[in-house]
């Protein structure tokens, strides 16, 4: 479904991905695991267009979007949920996710993608008329999860979704990105530093170092791999 | 009393053309986090605009109706509009990654260009001109007040474009989306929006209501020039900064006040040379102990 070849992306002289390729295969769950710095925020910010590689190619449903301005990435079915979720804080929740659907006019539709979001997370529909700013970190995550959902998109990117938020709704939160998954048959690209849950609920898995791929493999593989262990699993 | 009330009508009369340039400041401001200097230039423009619309409209429907006044002014905010649109696409859009500073002084080139193009004498000249009636000019007495009629749509038309601009900002698409970049464009854009039409979009109402604070202000004060919206155009931009630049209701609110405060210490004695003065001391003292401005936040974001 999403093929990348060889992108490479730089930061003035910085070399921030050196030439990556990776695969995402329609209904998968891939995650993207490595350090802090070590470009896995870079590789989906060149995918939804947020900035500019250098060279390589992106393929998506076989068609190149390298490099195309971002609001034209997420026409064609890709959603990005923004590393620090990025959430309009000075827009209520309800016109947040109205937000989402910004390049959608079929009002029915976007009821129904509504109701879905709300019964995936209860706690959205509770605070509908509330600014967006005064949700917890938790509530925020949920919210900007919600808010890509919106576009209705075949394919999901995800930055981070367990930062800076209380342990307890990391749990419900990747429960819910398996759920959306399942029950919406949405490809997923899961980028985490929190690289055991991550593995835990997918079915590949890159790990990326200095801004390269150094292994890739099934996840559950990747779970026992020494390496990996040693590195992001803690031993 | 009458007099405070006399003043307090003249004040407000003031401060809404204030205001109305003030929000066209604040918008920007909004969006792209610099200040447009040159916006104080289409405030003339649309002056200058209002003033050779005046002789073929007035061949459409008849000079000094309330009617064709309006007319006058729809057309020059819209030709304002596509001037504004223009000026950001021409001037500021090239330069859109490059330092705030560069932008900055780009503004007060582009505002130096179009005062000194204006002056030239085969564009309006540097003469001031007197600006048409276009509203039957009537006075009205209320007790000793005396309100003209220019005055009564001065604020009327504040008012309504206010409403206007509420229900613009806050209750359709484009207003949502121009909230949204105002907080962050790379999450705009991530929800599919065109970042740079928000831009425009934004540039263009700014420049509309810029315009409309033009013609009014003509109405007003019957003579206009290509200067003339340097004075008034920094006095708005002080608005907007005494009310919390990026506010709407700020950029509203501090307009009124500053027009209010203006006129009440040029009507007083012994200190009406000093209005301006006062203005500029009123502004340094909130932001001394307001930072933010009136309505201003300090931006605190939830980690």
């Amino acid at each position: 479904m999403l093929e990348i070849k060889d992108l490479k992306v730089s930061y003035g002289a910085i070399n921030a991905l050196r030439g990556i390729s990776l695969t995402v295969n329609k209904g998968e769950i891939v995650t993207l695991i490595g350090a802090n710095g070590a470009g896995k925020s870079t590789t989906l910010r060149a995918i939804s267009g947020l900035i500019k590689a250098e060279s390589g190619s992106v393929t998506y449903e076989g068609k190149s979007i390298f490099n195309q301005p971002a609001h034209k990435i997420v026409s064609q079915g890709l959603s990005q949920v923004p590393e620090g979720r990025m959430v309009f804080a000075n827009l209520t929740v309800l016109e947040n996710l109205k937000m989402g659907a910004y390049l959608r006019n079929d009002k029915a539709a976007i009821a129904q993608e509504m109701d879905y979001v709300f019964n995936i997370f209860p706690r959205l529909k509770e605070r509908v008329k509330q600014q967006a700013g005064t949700l917890s970190g938790g509530e925020q995550q949920m919210l900007a999860i919600g808010r890509a959902l919106m576009s209705k998109p075949r394919f999901l990117m995800l930055d981070e979704p367990s930062l800076g938020i209380a342990p307890l709704l990391v749990k419900t939160i990747f429960e819910k990105i398996v759920e959306i998954n399942r029950q919406q048959g949405i490809t997923i690209l899961l980028v985490e530093q929190n690289a055991n849950r991550a593995l835990e609920i997918s079915q590949r898995g890159y790990v990326l170092e200095s801004g390269a791929i150094i292994l890739q493999d099934d996840s559950a593989k990747l779970r026992v791999n020494d390496q990996v262990r040693k590195a992001y699993l803690g031993g | 009393m009458t007099d405070l009330l006399q003043q307090l009508i003249n004040g407000l009369a003031l401060g809404s053309i204030y205001a109305l340039i003030a929000l066209g400041y604040t918008m920007v401001y909004g969006v792209l986090r610099f200040i447009n200097f040159a916006h104080g230039d289409v405030f003339m423009l649309g002056a200058f605009a209002g003033y050779y619309l005046a002789e073929p409209v007035a061949k459409v429907i008849p000079p000094q109706t309330y009617l064709g006044g309006i007319v006058v002014l729809l057309l020059a905010m819209l030709i304002c509009a596509l001037l504004g649109v223009v000026i950001e696409f021409l001037a500021y859009r090239p330069l859109r990654k490059r330092p705030k500073l560069t932008v900055l002084i780009t503004a007060i080139g582009v505002s130096l260009f179009i005062e000194y193009t204006c002056q030239h004498e085969k564009v309006f000249g540097a003469s001031p001109r007197k600006f048409p009636d276009l509203i039957p000019n009537t006075t009205w007495e209320l007790g000793g007040l005396v309100v003209g009629s220019a005055q009564v749509i001065v604020l009327v038309t504040t008012i309504l474009l206010m409403i206007a601009l509420t229900l613009i900002v806050q209750r359709t698409k484009i207003g949502t989306a121009m909230r949204a970049v105002a907080f962050n464009p790379q999450a705009a854009a991530l929800m599919g929006v065109n970042v740079n039409h928000v831009i425009s979009f934004t540039f263009g109402l700014g420049s509309a209501l810029a315009a409309a604070g033009g013609i009014l202000f003509a109405m007003n004060y019957a003579s206009i020039d290509p200067l003339m919206g340097v004075q008034t155009g920094l006095k708005a931009f002080v608005a907007a900064v005494l009310g919390g630049i990026g506010n709407l209701p700020g950029a509203a609110l501090g307009g009124l006040l500053l027009g209010v405060v203006e006129t009440f210490a040029g009507g007083m004695k012994g200190i009406s040379n000093y209005r301006d003065a006062i203005a500029f001391g009123i502004l340094i003292l909130i932001l001394m102990f307001k930072p933010s401005g009136l309505l201003g936040k300090q931006q605190t974001e939830k980690v």
